[in-house]
C-alpha cells in the first residue's frame, strides 16, 4: 500500500498529461491553394459556362431575337451605361438600404416576438400556427393591401419586408430555443441560472444556431418581398430601386434591361448572404464544433 | 487518513454536508403511482465521500436530483448547506463557450466580481490538471478532458457538497483510472463532500469511505459498508477487489429477488 501511496500521485499526472496529447486533434487552416481549387473555382467555372452557352445561342442564331434573348455583349453595354451616368449604384443603393434597413426592423420585432411565442404557452398557442403559416404565404400577396393601407410610399414598401421577414426570424427563434439540449438547462439550474439569468446566459447562446438561421431565412424573405413590391408598386416619389428598374426595363421592352435588373437582384441577394449571413451563421456553428469541414 | 476519518465521523455528530430524512419519492406513472424512492434517511458528513450504488431502477439519479434541488421528494426532507455542486454523466459543458469562460460562468452566477474570475478560473484549471486548456473549445477536447472542465466548474461553485451522477460512466477504461485518481487528489486537497451515485461495484469502492446500496423499485437503503482501505487506491489493490467482490453478492442477491416473482 506504501508503494501506491507514493507512485500514484506525479505519475497519474504525467500520464494523464499523455493521453490529452493523444486525444486532442491536431487541427490548421487548409493552404490558399485548397481553398482556390475548392471554393473559388468551381462558381467560376460554373459562370464561365453559362456565358459561353449563352454566347453560342447567340452565335448560332439558335435565339435569333434581340427583344427574346439580348447578346452578352448588350447586357454588358447596359451595365456600362448605367455605371457612366452615374445611376447604377443609385439602383443599388435604393433598394439595399431599403431592404436593409427594413431587415432591421424584422428583427427588432421578430426576435422578442420569437422569445414569446418560445416562452409564453399562451402566446405560443394563440399565435404559433398563424406564425407558422405566414410563413408559406407568399409575401406579394400583402403588396395590394399595403398599398391602399399606406399609399405609394416607402412606409409601404416597409411593411411588406416586415410581413415578409417577421415570421421566418421570430420561427428561427423558436425553433432555436425549443431544441436547446434540457441538460444544458439543469446544468444552468445547477448552477443558479434560473429565470432572466437563465435565459440570458443559457437559453439565448444555446438558442443562437437556429436564430441564426431564421435571420439568414428572414433577409432572404426581406429581399424577395422587396422586390415584388418594388415590382408591383411603382411610383416617381419611389425613386428607382431594382425592382422598378426590371419594370421599367418590361415598359420600355428593352430585354437587356431586364437582364441588368435580373442579374443585380441576383447579385445583391447572393452578396448580402456571403457577406453577412453566412459568415455568421459559420462562426457560429464552428465556434461550437457542428461544421464538419469538407 | 485515518486521522480525517476520525475527524469526520466526530463532525457527522454535530454537522452534516447533506441530510437526507425519511424521504419518499413517487411519479404518476401509468399504473397510477410509482413509488421509486421508499423511506430514505442519510447523512454525508462534512469531508465524507459517499457512493450510492445500484441497479437500474433503484432511484439513485433521482435521489441525487432530490438532493441537488431540481426537484422535491414526496415525502421527508433533505437539508445542505446552500446549493449543492452537480456533475453529470455527460459533461453539459456549454459549447458556445471556452473551458475558461464555462468555468467564469459558474463563478460569475456565484456573484464573484469580475476582475477575479479569470484568475479563479485558471487555477480551477490548474486543479484538474488542464493549465493550458483556458481558451478551448469544448468540442477541441477530449472525453477525459471535457469531464475534468466538468469538474472544475462545479468546483468553481464553491459548494461544500459535490454531487456527482456518474460522472465517468461514458468514458474509456485507461481515462476513467486516471480520472479517479484525480477525483481521490482533489477530495484530499478540497476537504470537500462527495456523494457519489455509481452502478460500478469496484468504482464505488476505490473511491468511497462509505458505500450505500440501494434496492430496486423501490429504492431503499439495502446495506451500508465502511471502506477503510487507504487512499489512493488502486481499482487492481487486493482489498479493493475483495471488498467489491462481497457487496457484489449482495446486489446480485437483490437483483434476484426481482426475478421470482
Amino acid at each position: 500500500m506504501a508503494s501506491t501511496e507514493t507512485g500514484t500521485a506525479p505519475d497519474a499526472g504525467s500520464v494523464e498529461a499523455g493521453l490529452d496529447a493523444l486525444e486532442t486533434a491536431v487541427a490548421g487552416r487548409p493552404p490558399f491553394r485548397q481553398t482556390f481549387v475548392r471554393k473559388i473555382l468551381p462558381p467560376v467555372v460554373a459562370t464561365a459556362v453559362v456565358l459561353v452557352v449563352w454566347q453560342a445561342l447567340i452565335s448560332l442564331r439558335i435565339v435569333d431575337d434581340p427583344t427574346k434573348l439580348p447578346s452578352p455583349a448588350d447586357v454588358g453595354g447596359e451595365f456600362r451605361r448605367a455605371w457612366l451616368e452615374g445611376k447604377l449604384l443609385g439602383y443599388i443603393w435604393t433598394s439595399v438600404s431599403r431592404g436593409l434597413l427594413g431587415f432591421l426592423f424584422a428583427l427588432a420585432i421578430g426576435t422578442p416576438l420569437g422569445l414569446l411565442v418560445a416562452r409564453v404557452r399562451f402566446v405560443r398557442a394563440a399565435i404559433g400556427p398563424v406564425l407558422s403559416g405566414l410563413q408559406s404565404l407568399p409575401s406579394v400577396a400583402w403588396v395590394p393591401p399595403a398599398v391602399i393601407w399606406l399609399g405609394l410610399d416607402n412606409r409601404m414598401m416597409y411593411a411588406v419586408i416586415l410581413l415578409g421577414a417577421v415570421p421566418s426570424i421570430a420561427n428561427g427563434l423558436v425553433s432555436g430555443i425549443d431544441q436547446v439540449p434540457p441538460l444544458f438547462l439543469r446544468a444552468g439550474r445547477t448552477m443558479g441560472a434560473t429565470g432572466l439569468k437563465g435565459a440570458w446566459h443559457i437559453v439565448l447562446p444555446a438558442a443562437l444556431p437556429g436564430y441564426t438561421a431564421g435571420l439568414k431565412q428572414g433577409w432572404a424573405f426581406s429581399w424577395r418581398s422587396l422586390m415584388a413590391a418594388e415590382i408591383i408598386a411603382s411610383s416617381p416619389d419611389l425613386g428607382i430601386g431594382l425592382g422598378a428598374l426590371l419594370e421599367n426595363g418590361r415598359n420600355a421592352s428593352s430585354m437587356s434591361m431586364v437582364f441588368e435588373a435580373i442579374f443585380l437582384i441576383l447579385f445583391v441577394g447572393i452578396a448580402i448572404d456571403l457577406l453577412v449571413f453566412s459568415p455568421l451563421e459559420r462562426w457560429v456553428l464552428r465556434s461550437r464544433g457542428l461544421l464538419v469541414k469538407s | 487518513m485515518a486521522t480525517a476519518l476520525a475527524k469526520a465521523e466526530q463532525a457527522q455528530t454535530v454537522e452534516y454536508a447533506a441530510r437526507i430524512e425519511r424521504v419518499s419519492k413517487s411519479f404518476a406513472g401509468p399504473a397510477g403511482q410509482q413509488l421509486v424512492l421508499d423511506d430514505i434517511s442519510l447523512d454525508v458528513a462534512p469531508g465524507e465521500f459517499v457512493t450510492l450504488l445500484g441497479a437500474s431502477g433503484c432511484g439513485k439519479s433521482t435521489l441525487l436530483n432530490l438532493v441537488a434541488g431540481l426537484d422535491r421528494p414526496t415525502t421527508g426532507s433533505i437539508a445542505t448547506h446552500g446549493r449543492p455542486a452537480l456533475m453529470f454523466q455527460e459533461h453539459a459543458l456549454f459549447p458556445w463557450l471556452t473551458a475558461g469562460k464555462n468555468i467564469e460562468l459558474a463563478l460569475r452566477l456565484k456573484g464573484v466580481p469580475r476582475a477575479e474570475r479569470r484568475g479563479r478560473a485558471e487555477r480551477l484549471l490548474e486543479l484538474v490538471r488542464l493549465q493550458g486548456a483556458y481558451g478551448k473549445r469544448v468540442h477541441e477536447l477530449s472525453g477525459g478532458m471535457r469531464q475534468r472542465v466538468a469538474m472544475a466548474r462545479a468546483l468553481a461553485q464553491d459548494s461544500r457538497l459535490l454531487l456527482m451522477d456518474e460522472p465517468f460512466a461514458a468514458l474509456d477504461a485507461i481515462t476513467r483510472d486516471l480520472l479517479h485518481d484525480e477525483l481521490t487528489r482533489i477530495w484530499t486537497e478540497t476537504g470537500l463532500s462527495v456523494l457519489f451515485v455509481t452502478h460500478n461495484v469496484r468504482e464505488a469502492v476505490r473511491l468511497a469511505q462509505r458505500v450505500v446500496l440501494l434496492s430496486s423499485r423501490p429504492g431503499r437503503v439495502a446495506r451500508e459498508w465502511r471502506v477503510d482501505i487507504p487512499q489512493p487506491r488502486r481499482i487492481e489493490d487486493a482489498p479493493v477487489a475483495e471488498l467489491s467482490l462481497e457487496i457484489t453478492e449482495v446486489l446480485r442477491g437483490e437483483i434476484r429477488r426481482h426475478g421470482q416473482h
